[in-house]
């Protein structure tokens, strides 16, 4: 069972077993166990304060868990050393809920950034990288975009840069950060197409954390739910909407999003 | 004076104890310190965040880049308020000078004793408490609100410590552009002192300068440049320290800004006593 988990695996990329984590007295996750499957787009839904951050940030290795494993493409990630650990995090690519563009850097230079820290790369190669992202992710079209610095973009915009300095060093795994939060519909929309192409198109799997029910059943191959530091539902989006775990149910019901399970035809 | 009876504590509603009540006085006793912990828990985060800047110091990689953009922010744009404080510290020091000193007819000493003060107190400190309100306000805004908009745990995801890319280079900066602006200062102060005395009150030049060279030693302000060090490292580490722990939203990082600004200042002119003394021991006064 153990070798089993530590060995590739083609259909599951990322395997979380008995995760565990406390702030102080609080008993944030309580052993969560979910696996990730590889180029898909799997969304974890729960309510505020439910650990979905948290949980988050120990993919990537910014957090350790008190106790528990996380194993990606066959290696455990915990325990591991500074250098090991930076070469996980080279297959993940994070998309921050508001962006997080370092607002003294101009568009290019934001992109460019895990490159420039990570590598010693020919300027002009990063240029061509970076330039190839703004044409890929509609970018490109708006004039003096390069040169323009995070304050002067608009919202969506701002999400789009962060996500190409997200694909820039060609992530296996794009972890996003309630993407929609803070959004109008047209633009919770467009945000959705960016997220289904972007897995689409680069073959990525991605991780998206939301509590956005519309979203959720409009893009996730797959749909998880965090309840009180636990995974109450887990499954493929159809087997989620046709037998849904009640308190998934009253989730989505209250958010008036989408009617599951009783539908009339 | 009663002995510790009385602590203006912010609730105020506990009893007053009554003479001779161990209890209660040991309560008392209590409260007075109890701030205590919290307020060594906080110095020595202090020291710690300062003690991990500089073991970063000498990590790759070395961003040369991050380092002249802080000495720029620190020094070139403090310049400007540099000078201007700077003449009117000189200018107004002398005319108060010269009016003691005309007392006993020695006006002459003024261009001494406004230089010694310049090079060992009023340069120093008030060069720390200018660049403080300039560019340590400046500091902890800029890391608290990169702290609420996830900037810096996007550095982490890239696997760039935040103390290194953030701390460092604000640390080294403002330890090395104090002493330069602390000597601006001097400068630009002895250009009041000269405006004063020269040229508005017209004592003489040759017995002001002559004096001026007897009574002021280089060690004046080497001591004085010693002392902008510390309080350059005393500013950077108390504005990255408010500007890093914030946590919440655009209020809080109004707060520590002013946390800073205010912790930075008093910090400095707690610094400059034992600073003195230290100094006193090291190099006595009138030495030359």
């Amino acid at each position: 069972m153990v070798d089993e988990l530590l060995t590739r695996n083609d259909r599951w990329q990322i395997r979380i077993r008995d995760l565990h984590k406390s702030f102080a007295a609080q008993h944030v996750l309580r052993g969560v166990t979910l696996d990730i499957e590889r180029g898909k787009i799997n969304i974890i839904i729960g309510g505020s304060g439910q650990g979905k951050s948290v949980l988050m940030k120990h993919l990537m290795g910014l957090l350790a868990p008190d106790r528990g494993q996380i194993v990606v493409d066959g290696q455990d990630i915990i325990g591991l050393s500074d250098v090991a650990i930076a070469k996980v995090q080279r297959k993940f690519g994070m998309v921050f809920q508001y962006a997080a563009l370092f607002d003294s850097l101009n568009v290019v230079e934001n992109i460019a950034f895990p490159l420039l820290e990570r590598y010693r790369l020919p300027k002009k190669d990063v240029l061509a990288r970076v330039r190839d992202l703004l044409v890929r992710l509609d970018l490109a079209r708006v004039p003096g975009i390069e040169q323009k610095f995070p304050a002067e973009l608009s919202g969506g915009m701002r999400k789009r840069v962060g996500l190409a300095r997200a694909l820039v060093d060609r992530p296996e795994i794009l972890l996003y950060d309630e993407p929609t939060t803070g959004l109008d519909p047209i633009a919770t929309k467009n945000v959705d197409e960016m997220i289904r192409r972007t897995a689409d198109d680069f073959g990525v799997t991605s991780v998206v954390i939301s509590h956005d029910m519309a979203s959720t059943f409009r893009i996730a191959d797959r749909i998880a739910m965090l309840y009180e530091g636990v995974i109450i539902a887990n499954g493929e989006r159809r087997e989620i909407m046709a037998a849904p775990h009640p308190v998934l149910r009253e989730f989505v019901e209250t958010s008036g999003a989408v009617q599951l399970g009783r539908r009339p035809s | 004076m009663t002995a510790g009876a009385r602590t203006p504590s912010a609730g105020g509603t506990g009893p007053e104890p009554a003479s001779g009540g161990g209890g209660h006085a040991l309560a008392a006793v209590g409260r007075v310190f109890s701030p205590l912990p919290g307020a060594i828990a906080l110095f020595g985060e202090h020291v710690m965040l300062l003690l991990r800047a500089l073991a970063w110091l000498f990590r790759r990689p070395f961003r040369l880049r991050l380092f002249l953009d802080q000495m720029e922010f620190v020094g070139v744009g403090s310049l400007a308020i540099i000078m201007l404080v700077g003449f009117f510290t000189g200018a107004v020091t002398s005319l108060q000078a010269i009016l003691a000193l005309s007392l006993f007819e020695q006006q002459r000493y003024v261009g001494f004793g406004v230089g010694v003060s310049l090079a060992r107190e009023l340069a120093p400190v008030f060069t720390a408490l200018m660049i403080t309100a300039r560019a340590g306000s400046g500091m902890a805004t800029e890391l608290a609100s990169m702290k609420i908009t996830e900037q810096v745990d996007a550095l982490t995801t890239f696997a760039v410590n935040p103390v290194q890319y953030l701390v460092t280079p604000r640390l080294v900066a403002s330890a090395l552009m104090l002493p330069v602006m602390a000597m601006v200062f001097n400068v630009v102060g002895l250009v009041g002192v000269y405006i004063v005395a020269i040229v508005s009150y017209q004592i003489d030049l040759g017995q002001v300068l002559a004096l001026f060279r007897w009574g002021v030693d280089p060690i004046d302000y080497i001591q004085g440049l010693i002392k902008a060090f510390f309080f350059g490292v005393t500013m950077a580490t108390c504005a990255c320290y408010q500007g890093l722990s914030v946590r919440g939203g655009a209020k809080e990082v109004g707060l520590a800004t002013t946390r800073a600004v205010v912790s930075s200042s008093v910090t400095v002119l707690v610094l400059d006593y034992f600073l003195i003394q230290i100094m006193n021991v090291l190099f006595p006064y009138g030495g030359g």
